[in-house]
């Protein structure tokens, strides 16, 4: 070979990888696919059907209904002086914006194994748009969740606009972080244990009742459980998130610090297991 | 030149069977082994891949310490059986999988047609597919718009561009696809098997497109396929591997050839031991012979002399068989198909078949091949139901001999065939 001395490879293929090698470069190249992803999402959801993304609005406002019937009405749990539909909305907007995330990341490896199998880019780019189109979904769901209480405010319940609404965009980060980083996590593991794709369906539903959704943390407070509760990193951030919207919350320091501190966990083990995953799994899968 | 992939020692293990049973267990030894400081004790085990064989082992090299390096603008056409690890060399080329030990280096963007549509999403339309399509092929969305209007026409699908692809046609479909993933700029191109699709005007148009990029481009390209003429069409150099291990690298007119003798025509096991076959057994070849009018057995066939090809057959089910149909493909060393000997076209199928029948005799007159090696591919049926299918059952090797009885042939080169024909002079009567 004519050029030993000192050679330049652009990539070497070898059998190591970098645990924590999370290369923002790469990604930013590939911001066009990332985008392309999210679009290709979108229109897949909604063609052929009539009413089209007017679906992202109906399904919290019919949920919302449900859910005033069970609980505000049949279990009367209170709503910490919430009012009830703004109550439920709230909830069901972010919770759908976090369920959303975390089961459509844990789909990664499995539902893109064809594409996966024949083309090489950074794996990160497919996580990362499904949180950016669920984030397209939560704007347009928060929308509907803002008119209703513009509505509300001038049916007697006023409304509390404050600096703290700017605080809102670090919350969503927050969630979809810890969305991004479970789902990711469990994506990596079901390309071998395939076990999980099934007892994640049974988690986000039971998830959603151990997260301050259909009642306020208020609610549980010296309740037996109610420690089951305030491990969940997500409880802190809604009592927060309806603190900020409504003036009503049960949080802490600690708790808040404990869910930053679990988001960071999560995130970092999260790229490391998945950087280990994406090298090897077209074997496995 | 500058060499732009360096493969040193490169090796692919798989584990075969069920991948949830025992994977905890290894698992877990292997970690233990890891943190202990140890070689991974899996690494040591595992066969060849021979594919005609139920492994012994768990564990399998789908590549064994493969090292080479190709050079800017070559084109490296990589030949084997099925099972010899060409697909898994490619996939750790495009990085959908890594290798188990040794590594690769390359320089400049690489990109793969491993195949050719990934990421098509049925619901979009031909446009929005292309910029995804081409996305995923690692191209910026400005460099689509740029050959927006070349791709479109190299694929011929203009009149449908904003039309969800599920309503295109399988042709329309793979051209988009294909045209999109030909107008990519990698300075190495990773191609697998794609010239399998579309019609014989879209193939050569590709195999034009393929051979412009390496030539007029200087771009590197890596080909993979089964298609010995198209290999040869194509590439500079070759490699040859076998059950995962390199057998030669080099001169690719001489690996075609010595892949092609290897792989049928000094295929060892006999006819009736073959397992490679398909259909229900009604009928079972068991062997091939060739005789001269005389009833002589025939070593090896002589142009222009009259040949009797014998396939003797078991009959695994008692019943009398109807409606046979035999078939054989003539291939030439190249595996280009030749001709076909059927009872179809000659209005003989076998109405009934009987117990007492042993064998089929197919006579041919003046044969017409040129001096060379044949393989031949067996098929029957009986009742429109496959019964015994055989790719590449027996060769033949036919020498010189006098076809046209004047002691002459035409020149080596000069074609394949030879017709019967003569020549004569007009004289212009009104002179």
């Amino acid at each position: 070979m004519d050029n030993k001395n000192g050679k330049e490879w652009d990539l070497e293929i070898t059998a190591r990888s970098k645990a924590l090698e999370f290369n923002f470069k790469e990604i930013w190249r590939y911001r066009d696919l990332m985008l392309l992803f999210v679009k290709r999402d979108f229109i897949a959801q909604y063609k052929q059907t009539i009413l089209g993304p007017v679906w992202h609005v109906i399904q919290p406002v019919l949920t919302t209904v449900m859910y005033l019937l069970i609980f505000n009405r049949i279990a009367r749990i209170p709503t910490d002086g919430i009012n009830p539909t703004l109550f439920y909305l709230s909830g069901i907007t972010m919770w759908s914006y976090f369920s959303q995330c975390l089961t459509h990341t844990a789909n990664t490896f499995i539902g893109n194994s064809s594409i996966f199998g024949k083309v090489y880019f950074p794996r990160m780019v497919l996580p990362i748009s499904v949180v950016i189109s669920n984030l397209i979904r939560l704007g347009i769901q928060f929308a509907l969740l803002f008119i209703a209480i513009v509505w509300f405010d001038f049916h007697g319940y006023p409304l509390t606009l404050s600096f703290l609404w700017l605080l809102l965009p670090v919350l969503v980060a927050l969630i979809g972080c810890i969305g991004l980083g479970l789902g990711i996590i469990i994506s990596s593991l079901t390309t071998k244990y395939r076990d999980l794709s099934v007892l994640l369906t049974f988690g986000v539903q039971i998830g959603m009742y151990a997260t301050p959704i259909v009642y306020p943390l208020s609610y549980v407070k010296g309740k037996g459980y109610e420690w089951i509760i305030g491990m969940n990193p997500l409880t802190p951030l809604l009592e927060v998130y309806r603190y900020i919207l409504f003036g009503k919350g049960t949080f802490d320091l600690y708790s808040v610090m404990y869910t930053l501190g679990f988001t960071v966990f999560i995130l970092f083990a999260g790229v490391m297991i998945f950087n280990k995953v994406e090298k090897s799994f077209m074997d496995t899968v | 030149m500058s060499t732009v992939i360096k493969v040193e020692n490169l090796s692919k293990q798989y584990k075969l069977g069920k991948i949830s049973t025992g994977t905890l267990a290894h698992d877990v030894n292997r970690w233990w082994h890891s943190i202990r400081g140890k070689e991974d004790p899996y690494l040591k085990i595992g066969e060849e891949n021979d594919r005609t064989q139920k492994g012994r082992d768990e564990y399998v090299w789908a590549l064994k310490d493969i090292s080479f390096s190709v050079k800017e603008g070559e084109v490296l056409g990589v030949i084997g059986k099925n099972g010899a690890g060409k697909s898994t060399l490619l996939k750790i080329l495009s990085r959908t999988t890594s290798p188990t030990t040794g590594s690769v280096k390359i320089k400049g963007r690489i990109a793969s047609l491993l195949e050719v549509g990934t990421g098509f999403h049925p619901e979009l339309t031909g446009r929005e597919n292309m910029f995804l399509n081409g996305a995923i092929l690692g191209m910026t969305r400005g460099e689509i718009l740029k050959k927006f209007d070349e791709i479109v026409d190299f694929a011929g699908v203009e009149k449908y561009i904003d039309t969800p692809v599920k309503r295109y046609s399988s042709g329309m479909y793979v051209r988009l696809a294909f045209a999109v993933a030909a107008y990519l700029e990698p300075e190495i191109l990773i191609v697998d098997e794609v010239l399998a699709v579309g019609d014989a005007e879209f193939q050569s148009k590709c195999l034009g497109k393929m051979k412009d990029v390496s030539r007029n481009e200087g771009r590197t390209v890596l080909f993979v396929s089964h298609n010995m003429a198209a290999i040869q069409n194509l590439c500079t150099r070759g490699i040859y591997m076998d059950k995962g291990r390199t057998i030669a690298i080099g001169n690719v007119e001489e690996l075609t050839i010595q892949y092609l003798q290897s792989s049928k025509l000094s295929n060892s096991t006999s006819l009736s031991e073959r397992t490679d076959r398909s259909g229900n057994l009604a009928i079972k070849f068991t062997n091939v012979f060739f005789e001269n009018d005389r009833g002589q057995r025939l070593s090896s066939l002589i142009t222009g002399q009259t040949v009797k090809f014998v396939l003797l057959f078991e009959k695994l089910i008692k019943d009398t068989l109807r409606n046979v149909i035999i078939a054989l493909g003539i291939d030439d060393a190249y595996g280009n198909r030749i001709t076909n000997l059927n009872n179809e076209v000659t209005d003989q199928i076998f109405q009934t078949v009987g117990n007492s029948v042993h064998s089929i005799e197919i006579l041919i007159n003046n044969f017409p091949l040129m001096p060379g090696k044949y393989a031949v591919t067996i098929f029957s049926s009986a009742n429109g139901e496959v019964c015994d299918w055989v790719q590449n059952a027996f060769g033949f090797e036919v020498v010189s001999g006098d076809f046209y009885g004047t002691g002459k042939l035409i020149a080596h080169g000069q074609g394949q065939f030879l017709v019967n024909h003569r020549f004569k002079l007009n004289m212009d009567t009104s002179a």
